[in-house]
């Protein structure tokens, strides 16, 4: 007769132990067994008690920034350590406003790409780009920031901004000048330099996981390499698609090296896309290592928390979407 | 292929014009995301190659302000600070991720599965302040050590989810048949599953440290960075990426200079390590 767990637990007098419930396979194993079966599972809890870990002790630090301020410090405006102002909007704007600017450069290209690559492209011509995009996502941030400042931001001062300022900027607010170079146009376009091997990498693996049944009905029906490309294989993997791209979010909204160096830092929120401005993830860069006040170390601990929260929500809906899409694909 | 059937109404021929043009457009969107990777090298090599010398990498920095001295210290803190993180880091990934492919399914699992996920997303300068105060405030200052557990951190869910993926690549006829011949688990895992498992994990773990070795973020408040050699690890130390961080923003021009240095440098590493990685993943003896 085969106990059952509650039964062989009542008869040794003590509930199942714990490793049973971790790898239920060990539990009848010898001694050995059973304290290999607790050391991997040890090592398997660590790192959700890491990640707790992480949550508490900034969460923790934070907090008497988030009791003295509230929610004045995410709508707050001026940040002045001095005289002890925190607010955090100008960081969240200029987060977002270079991350969205990011995507919105980096998609088409990212989506162009994957569709190329396994749509279009031969063989030969396939490996050697997709072994450059990888090269650009294994290109260290701080090297991107280095090339950002001394070639990028020289370039789109003079061939973007100065001459957009001169013209349409004067009727438009959003190319208003004067063109100082670092921006959030020059942080928005490194970033998007950085996120596309990442959004192409995702996008090219859900498009290859589109049935060639699915292609092969288009084609049989009359439809040009385009229309099947555009209104069968696209519309079927954009789940994965829109995952993708929230991963490149995320990864856009916690860069730091690259748009610290380029972003120009300084915490207003501009309606130019030509001025400086400040992310969330710059301000720790530049101001973590230097705040000596207590008020000054809890708000900036607070903008890490926030950073925290955001990226978490953003990465757990991506990979929610790539998760769904790869289950649909491998039926 | 599909031309001669479809005809050459107008409409037909506008269709084709349509699809025609727009693969093109896919064509061009390749091309300008390979644009950047061609600038950027080409502009390493040209500003960087002729700054490398003996000098540049056996010294320490110049005083600030003067030129010459070289990133040696920085050579030596990243390999210190990159072996650090493996010796706190592996252990911990490698076994978890044992531990997630032997589990499988089950709510646990998945849910450890999904924080490493997640844990791989977080923001490497939050890494970076959590171990400020977490090892920095107990220590009482910057410390290589306090830099090694922030790269250990952002190492260890990148290793636990290829070795995860590596072992349940693992035939499983392999285990069964260790199993069948009378071995314990524990020496089925360890002596038989591993073993062939070991190119896929190293490749994971190859990728992993050419990315930390290039993290800049996390070290600002960990390891801080240091003029001097330095190999203690309760002082400060150099590392490579903060040494171009500060030279980049820095207005001289011989630090500019040495700045493109050390990026090649830098970047040399990373790729060799990513290129030896490949190599591994093509060889032969893979999954025997």
């Amino acid at each position: 007769m085969q106990p059952v767990p509650e039964q062989a637990g009542a008869l040794a007098g003590a509930a199942p132990p714990f490793y049973a419930r971790l790898l239920p396979g060990y539990a009848q194993g010898n001694l050995s067994d059973r304290t290999y079966a607790l050391t991997i599972g040890a090592f398997g809890l660590s790192i959700p008690i890491l990640f707790a870990l992480i949550v508490i002790r900034v969460g923790g630090a934070a907090w008497p920034a988030v009791r003295a301020f509230g929610a004045a410090f995410i709508t707050g405006t001026r940040w002045d350590p001095v005289s002890g102002e925190f607010g955090a909007l100008p960081f969240i704007f200029g987060t977002m406003a270079s991350s969205l600017l990011a995507l919105l450069i980096a998609v088409p290209l990212s989506v162009g790409l994957a569709i190329f690559l396994t749509e279009l492209a031969p063989r030969w011509l396939a490996a050697p780009i997709q072994f450059g995009t990888e090269l650009l996502a294994a290109i260290p941030s701080v090297v991107y920031g280095l090339w950002a400042i001394f070639v990028l931001v020289p370039w789109l001062r003079s061939s973007i901004q100065e001459p957009l300022a001169n013209s349409i900027g004067k009727s438009i607010g959003l190319f208003a000048g004067p063109a100082y170079g670092s921006s959030i146009l020059a942080g928005g376009v490194i970033l998007a330099i950085m996120i596309v091997p990442f959004v192409s990498a995702v996008s090219r693996e859900v498009l290859a996981a589109v049935p060639v049944a699915q292609r092969e009905a288009a084609l049989a029906l009359g439809a040009t390499r385009w229309e099947m490309t555009w209104q069968i294989v696209v519309p079927y993997a954009v789940p994965g698609i829109i995952g993708a791209i929230i991963l490149g979010l995320g990864r856009a909204l916690g860069e730091t090296m690259a748009i610290t160096m380029v972003i120009g830092n300084r915490p207003e929120v501009a309606s130019s896309l030509f001025a400086p401005a400040a992310t969330m993830a710059s301000v720790l860069a530049n101001e973590f290592a230097e705040a000596s006040d207590d008020m000054h170390l809890a708000a900036l601990m607070s903008i890490a928390l926030l950073l925290f929260g955001i990226t978490i929500i953003v990465n757990s809906v991506a990979r929610f979407l790539v998760w769904r899409v790869r289950l649909r694909g491998g039926r | 292929m599909s031309a001669e059937r479809m005809g050459s109404t107008p409409r037909d021929r506008r269709r084709r014009a349509m699809s025609a043009f727009w693969l093109a457009m896919t064509g061009v969107a390749a091309l300008l995301t390979v644009i950047p990777l061609l600038l950027i090298f080409f502009h390493l090599l040209r500003a960087g190659l002729g700054s490398m010398n003996l000098a540049f990498f056996t010294s320490v920095p110049a005083p600030v302000g003067q030129p010459g001295g070289g990133v040696g210290n920085g050579v030596l803190g990243t390999a210190l600070l990159v072996g650090l993180a493996a010796l706190m880091g592996l252990p911990v990934a490698i076994g978890a991720g044992i531990f997630l492919a032997e589990a499988e399914g089950g709510r646990l699992a998945n849910g450890i599965r999904f924080v490493t996920d997640v844990m791989n997303g977080i923001p490497s300068i939050v890494i970076g302040i959590f171990v400020w105060a977490w090892v920095v405030v107990a220590m009482g200052g910057f410390t290589a050590f306090a830099g090694g557990v922030a790269l250990a951190l952002m190492l260890i869910p990148m290793v636990t989810r290829t070795t995860e993926e590596m072992v349940r690549l693992v035939p499983k006829e392999l285990k069964e048949g260790a199993l069948a011949l009378g071995f314990t688990r524990w020496r089925t895992t360890l002596g038989v599953v591993l073993p062939a498992a070991r190119s896929g994990i190293l490749t994971g773990v190859l990728v992993a440290l050419a990315r930390i070795a290039g993290e800049t973020a996390p070290l600002l408040f960990t390891a801080f960075g240091n003029p001097f050699w330095s190999a203690r690890l309760d002082q400060p130390i150099a590392a490579l990426p903060v040494q171009i961080f500060q030279y980049a923003i820095s207005p001289f021009e011989d630090q500019h200079r040495q700045a493109w240095a050390a990026s090649l440098l830098l970047i040399g590493l990373v790729l060799a390590m990513n290129l030896v990685a490949r190599f591994l993943i093509r060889s032969p003896f893979r999954s025997r």
